[in-house]
């Protein structure tokens, strides 16, 4: 839920945000150019501080999806229960979004998680290694086009072997 | 998959050469679950450290799109499984966010007091092991306890201690029988008397208030920055509770208090955590004495939870909705949408981003787990202090591997 005047500003400063509603959450659809300044924005002149969460979806499957990724940045007021559910669409190859990091730092390990899952590069991250998968893990499992099952990564883990000599 | 060297962590300045690195866990008892901290002494003090998870990922969120609604449940006690009540709680409000449809007043109710009993339960895991960590170790004893009756009563609820699947899409899965009633009635009771009990333990402790006091500083701004949220960020000052500010469920019935302190150190989130527990208190009593009467899951109109046994035997409408949620090309109508939706779990927010598609499956279902992004803070709480400090602020960030990794 965001207040009127949250939702009258963005439109202001960002023409091209496509504003929604759905069951009392406001969301706004943006170009991925512009998502650094958007979010900046409402951290800076909103008050809208609190990194709530990043993540993704893949859309390689919805019903009328145009783009392949979208990725989702959740912000909310650290005092009031004011929130605002930012958007923002990639598309393959090399799916890229400026980090914002320089926002926040509890966006380190967000952003962290869908590079891993994902495959999303967020440009100017100061650490994007894998966080959650191990580092020569080749695949981002969360993808729609990876099975349930795996690739077969668990099926060639060498054995190690006790060594009794 | 050839095994390779490990680029996790590679000493970066050989000017440094006199600091240690010393490797604490992944198995380790003072994690208590599964991580890995890469600390760089010297000394005894930790220079830097460097967290590495995952060595509990199950792909829980993949998990998520090949279960539908109502068996995903059994997955998020597996998330935090301290307090896997307020997990399930949480999911199926975001999956009634996303369906549309409000409970009945008595599910509410139910609700409430099983999310507060688990935060109880939580709390008092999460303080037991800090002082048990300290060397508090009648602590420990003292706040186990409490716990095992808390068990006992979701047993009577649910028939399962641990893994507790209690809630459903519209509903739970028993109405609380009288007996788990007077069980909860004499929890309220007791409860008390053992928080006071375990606070003449451990609150003045010297040896304790040493080990903890000024131990992993977080300031209001970096809580904020950091997107920390739950009794973490209160301990630092910030005022935000779901609970009092978005109220969900029954919430805005009770009269309850938000805990905060200023300190923002292990010993701050230890206070706060203990407060907690008594505002939870008042909130079961609350909520037990005034439960409302009535059904506890959406009626049957709605065709959204599963109608009690006799409505399927004896009313056609109860058996047609048996049958339409029963068959497996059947179900309940989801829409194309997306919703976020957030809880005050005992941990922090726990919020579940659910994506729609029409059908019996999530096409995504995002856990937002609060470990994950407390333990994003680690590395900044404890530069500089020394190695015993490591297990005194791990402990008071109450990291839960399985939420952590999912």
């Amino acid at each position: 839920m965001a207040s009127p005047e949250t939702l009258q500003k963005l439109k202001e400063r960002f023409p091209e945000a496509e504003i929604s509603e759905f069951r009392g959450q406001h969301r706004a659809v943006v170009p991925a150019g512009i998502v650094h300044d958007v979010l900046k924005f409402l951290k800076e002149d909103v008050g809208l501080a609190l990194i709530i969460d990043i993540t993704c979806v893949d859309y390689l499957y919805y019903p009328n999806a145009k783009d392949r990724f979208g990725v989702v940045y959740i912000v909310g007021h650290p005092e009031t229960a004011e929130r605002m559910i930012i958007k923002t669409f990639v598309n393959d190859p090399a799916p890229t979004l400026p980090t914002v990091t320089d926002l926040w730092e509890g966006a380190n390990w967000l952003e962290r998680e869908v590079w891993d899952m994902f495959g999303i590069r967020f440009e100017g991250h100061p650490d994007l290694r894998r966080i959650l998968l191990p580092e020569d893990f080749e695949d981002h499992p969360l993808r729609k086009d990876y099975p349930l099952q795996g690739r077969g990564e668990r099926h060639n883990i060498p054995v190690v072997t006790r060594d009794l000599g | 998959m050839p095994l390779e060297k490990s680029t996790t962590y590679i000493p970066k300045d050989d000017a440094q050469e006199y600091l240690w690195t010393m490797n604490f866990g992944p198995q380790h008892p003072a994690t208590h679950t599964t991580l890995r901290l890469i600390l760089k002494l010297e000394g005894e003090r930790v220079v830097d450290a460097d967290c590495d998870i995952g060595y509990l990922h199950s792909g829980f969120e993949k998990l998520a799109e090949h279960l539908n609604y109502n068996q995903y449940v059994t997955i998020t006690d597996r998330m935090n499984y301290v307090s896997p009540m307020a997990n399930n709680v949480a999911w199926h409000l975001a999956v009634e966010k996303l369906l549309g449809i409000e409970v009945p007043p008595r599910c509410q109710y139910l609700r409430v007091i099983v999310a507060e009993l688990a935060r109880i339960a939580d709390h008092l895991v999460c303080n037991a092991a800090v002082g048990l960590d300290t060397g508090a170790f009648t602590f420990f004893m003292y706040a186990f306890n409490p716990r095992e009756l808390i068990y006992d009563i979701f047993e009577a609820l649910c028939g399962a201690r641990f893994t507790n699947s209690y809630t459903r899409v519209g509903g739970l899965m028993y109405d609380a029988s009288p007996k788990a009633i007077e069980l909860i009635r004499e929890f309220v009771k007791r409860f008390p008397r053992a928080l006071d009990d375990m606070e003449r333990l451990l609150t003045r402790n010297r040896i304790f208030i040493d080990r903890t006091k000024g131990i992993g500083v977080l300031t209001k701004e970096e809580a904020i920055n950091r997107g920390v949220t739950g009794p973490i960020a209160r301990a630092s000052g910030v005022t935000r509770d779901l609970r009092k500010d978005e109220p969900y469920l029954a919430y805005k019935d009770f009269d309850f208090q938000i805990c905060c302190a200023q300190a923002g150190d292990c010993y701050a989130r230890y206070l706060v955590r203990m407060a907690e527990m008594r505002e939870s208190l008042k909130i079961i009593q609350q909520a037990v004495e005034n439960l409302p009467p009535g059904p506890v899951k959406v009626a049957v109109s709605e065709r959204i939870a599963l109608p009690e046994k006799w409505q399927v035997s004896s009313t056609i409408e109860g058996l047609i909705t048996h049958f339409e949620l029963i068959m497996s090309n059947r179900g309940f109508e989801v829409p194309c949408e997306e919703v976020y939706c957030a809880t005050e779990s005992p941990n922090g927010e726990l919020g579940f981003y659910i994506v729609g598609d029409g059908s019996p499956y999530a096409y995504r279902a995002r856990c937002r787990p609060p470990s994950f992004v407390h333990f994003a803070l680690f590395p900044h709480l404890i530069r500089g202090h020394t190695l015993s400090d490591v297990v005194a602020v791990l402990g008071s960030l109450n990291i839960i591997a399985a939420e952590l990794d999912r």
